[in-house]
């Protein structure tokens, strides 16, 4: 509890203390003085109220007319008048319990979640002059060494250069599966260091290393306001001044017109004064959009801002680059096809054996498969032919690893693969020895990200790639996908994104989820651009608008759900708050509201209002 | 340029509003957001009035919250 809390706890014992003795004087004693009770209950107003009223005169003295703190104090001031002094006392008492669980319900929510994001570490242990010390993260600089012990937290972005380790990504990506560091490996800053001591060079400074770039992405996330929270402060700015207004004609209009009694509508003018403070809408949508940012941080994925947050609930295309988003973006040995004569192994063997000097993606993948350090003693000379593949002497005969043209240029006859992806043809002296598929996998959950969106309303499904049509065509079918687009240029996906964006309903969001590597563009013209695996790229938590962690295209599904139950919370909040202060409002109008109901209205709604925002935090299982 | 300033203790919605309309209307502010869950007020200010910045928005954040501790970041 904050010290200004803590005040307004004894305001509020200590005046309800006296309320209550005022209260049984009146009962037990009423014969007594009536000057005597109302020195009592005035007692009582300022000791629960008295910072409102000095408030009041003094904001009054600034040309804050219509601040909450008047309207309290005109009402029951005005209660006092009419004879109603329990009333004013109790309303006032009231105004500040709600007042008190508004600051309670917004510090302990602003806790937890910043207590969600809180990877900010506290310190490093540098190596300086042989011996490691413990300084502030800030002023290590690029190439010095830290050590992190085991549950500690890494620092700062660097490369392990002693030691290996398990690391706890949860606060980053909301993985719960520990990550695997070995020596060489790149380290990102906000992990935790789970198993074993490791010494880390500082690749980034502070300033620079992942962990600041989360921090300020979250911390400013808030302050890019959503609709939604724009149309309530817009509404707060009339809603007073006009039902102040509305309070004045209804105390003087209608006794003066049917020379009624003053009393009883200045009774009714108050109540109306009660229920003027915007509270409950005003705190509880900006509460409920920190509640969906903070859970959606928890599922490891970080959104910009609000406004990025409101347009997801709206989603009706999702546009994918394929590599590297739905697919894994590496490529691995997925069938090989010996000719006959030739076993599997072998032909994988002589393959990966003649590939082995090259540094080629398809080599790598090769060497993968094969799965062992390749014997350098059994490789001769060695080839490269430059869009035809590679020729190499293995155990003493010439190999030829390559595509087709090569087979021919040879005079090595081969059958056409039918197969999906890169075709690696070997061939031995004159023989034709089979080919090898290499192609890049979809990614375990890409199907059900597709299936997910589309149980969510999204209603088209796009993927766009620089891939041939086969492969592209079969990946989309295999997922489900509803369009596929096919052989284009990084220019190209901008080209057809514009077409996509200019062909959708108004109102209705464009989503383009890329790696983040050479699609900032896209990412930029889309409505809402996403970045997978935005861990250690920069450029991606630059370009996007929202940053999905881990590698995971089902997290969209997961961002979309915690938009639409967030933008549920704040839709139910502006009608129940709107609609239960105008219902209030009509029965006080005709004399039905007592100013205890007007008390519910405002203190009452504000507090429900702040409960329902909360549950914008839990992250929500189920479309 | 960027200048962020911290408005700890704010728990007030409907202060925090006119805060941000009140300085968004300082000359040289082009831009200005307040966000009462991050107590933080975020501005996009010329250059020639960053000497003077943050005297005028203690003296806003005075007038509508005079609780409010404002510091810059």
């Amino acid at each position: 509890m904050t010290k200004k809390m803590k005040k307004r706890l004894y305001r509020i014992l200590s005046g309800g203390a006296i309320l209550l003795l005022a209260v049984s004087i009146e009962h037990l004693m009423p014969y007594s003085l009536g000057n005597l009770l109302l020195i009592v209950y005035l007692a009582a107003y300022f000791t629960v109220g008295g910072d409102v009223v000095k408030n009041a005169v003094r904001n009054i003295g600034k040309g804050q007319v219509f601040d909450e703190n008047f309207l309290m104090g005109i009402a029951t001031v005005g209660a006092f008048f009419v004879g109603e002094y329990t009333e004013a006392v109790a309303v006032m008492l009231f105004y500040q319990v709600g007042e008190l669980f508004q600051s309670y319900a917004v510090n302990k929510s602003r806790k937890s979640i910043t207590e969600l994001m809180d990877i900010r570490p506290d310190y490093a242990n540098v190596k300086r002059d042989g011996a490691f010390v413990e300084i502030d993260p800030d002023e290590v600089s690029v190439g010095e060494t830290i050590l992190i012990r085991p549950g500690e937290r890494v620092p700062l972005d660097g490369v392990i250069t002693n030691g290996n380790t398990t690391l706890d990504t949860m606060a980053l990506t909301g993985e719960s599966v520990p990550r695997e560091a070995l020596t060489g490996e790149a380290v990102i800053s906000g992990c935790i260091n789970l198993s074993g001591m490791i010494e880390v060079e500082v690749t980034k400074e502070f300033g620079e290393s992942t962990v600041s770039k989360i921090l300020d992405l979250v911390e400013n996330a808030s302050s890019k306001k959503a609709e939604a929270e724009n149309f309530i402060t817009k509404f707060a700015k009339y809603y007073t001044p006009i039902v102040v207004i509305c309070a004045l004609l209804l105390a003087f209009v209608p006794p003066i017109v049917t020379g009624g009694n003053f009393g009883s509508w200045i009774y009714r003018a108050l109540t109306f004064l009660v229920i003027s403070c915007p509270c409950a809408l005003v705190i509880s949508i900006p509460l409920s959009f920190f509640g969906g940012l903070g859970g959606a941080g928890r599922a490891g994925v970080l959104i910009k801002g609000s406004n990025y947050l409101e347009a997801l609930a709206n989603t009706q295309i999702v546009v994918f680059d394929k590599t590297g988003t739905l697919t894994k973006g590496v490529f691995t040995v997925s069938k090989i096809c010996p000719a006959d004569g030739f076993a599997g192994d072998k032909l994988l063997e002589t393959a990966a054996l003649a590939e082995s000097f090259l540094n080629h993606p398809i080599s790598k993948s090769l060497l993968c498969a094969y799965g062992k350090e390749p014997e350098q003693d059994r490789i001769g000379e060695v080839e490269d032919m430059p869009g035809f593949g590679v020729r190499a002497v293995v155990d003493g005969e010439n190999v030829y690893v390559g595509n087709r043209r090569l087979m021919e240029r040879q005079g090595i006859v081969s059958p056409a693969a039918s197969e999906i992806g890169t075709v690696v043809y070997v061939g031995v002296e004159k023989i034709y020895a089979g080919y090898i598929i290499i192609s890049d996998e979809v990614k375990e959950d890409s199907a059900g990200a597709v299936r997910d969106l589309t149980a969510a309303g999204v209603k088209k499904t796009v993927m766009l790639t620089g891939d041939r049509r086969e492969v592209g065509e079969v990946v989309a079918k295999e997922l489900g996908l509803s369009e596929v687009y096919t052989g284009l240029l990084p220019g190209d996906k901008v080209e057809k994104v514009e077409r996509l964006l200019k062909e959708k309903p108004e109102k209705s969001m464009l989503a383009f989820v890329g790696d983040g590597i050479n699609d900032a563009p896209v990412l930029a013209r889309a409505d809402i651009g996403i970045a997978m695996g935005g861990l250690g790229s920069d450029a991606a938590i630059e370009a996007a608008d929202i940053v999905i962690m881990t590698d995971e295209p089902s997290k969209i599904a997961v961002a979309i759900r915690i938009s639409r139950k967030t933008l549920g919370i704040v839709k139910q909040n502006i009608v129940f708050a709107i609609g239960i202060k105008v219902l209030v409002l009509l029965f006080a109008a005709i004399g039905l509201a007592s100013m205890w109901l007007a008390v519910f209205a405002d203190v009452g709604v504000c507090v429900i209002a702040i409960l329902n925002a909360v549950r914008a935090l839990k992250v929500p299982e189920n479309v | 340029m960027r200048k962020v300033f911290i408005l700890e203790d704010l728990d007030c919605a409907n202060c925090a509003a006119k805060i941000e309309a009140d300085t968004g209307k300082l000359t040289g502010v082009n831009k200005c957001s307040v966000s009462l869950m991050a107590q933080k007020m975020v501005l996009e200010i010329d250059e020639s009035i960053s000497g003077t910045i943050e005297a005028d928005v203690k003296k806003i954040v005075k007038k509508y919250e005079p609780d409010v501790e404002v510091t810059a970041k």
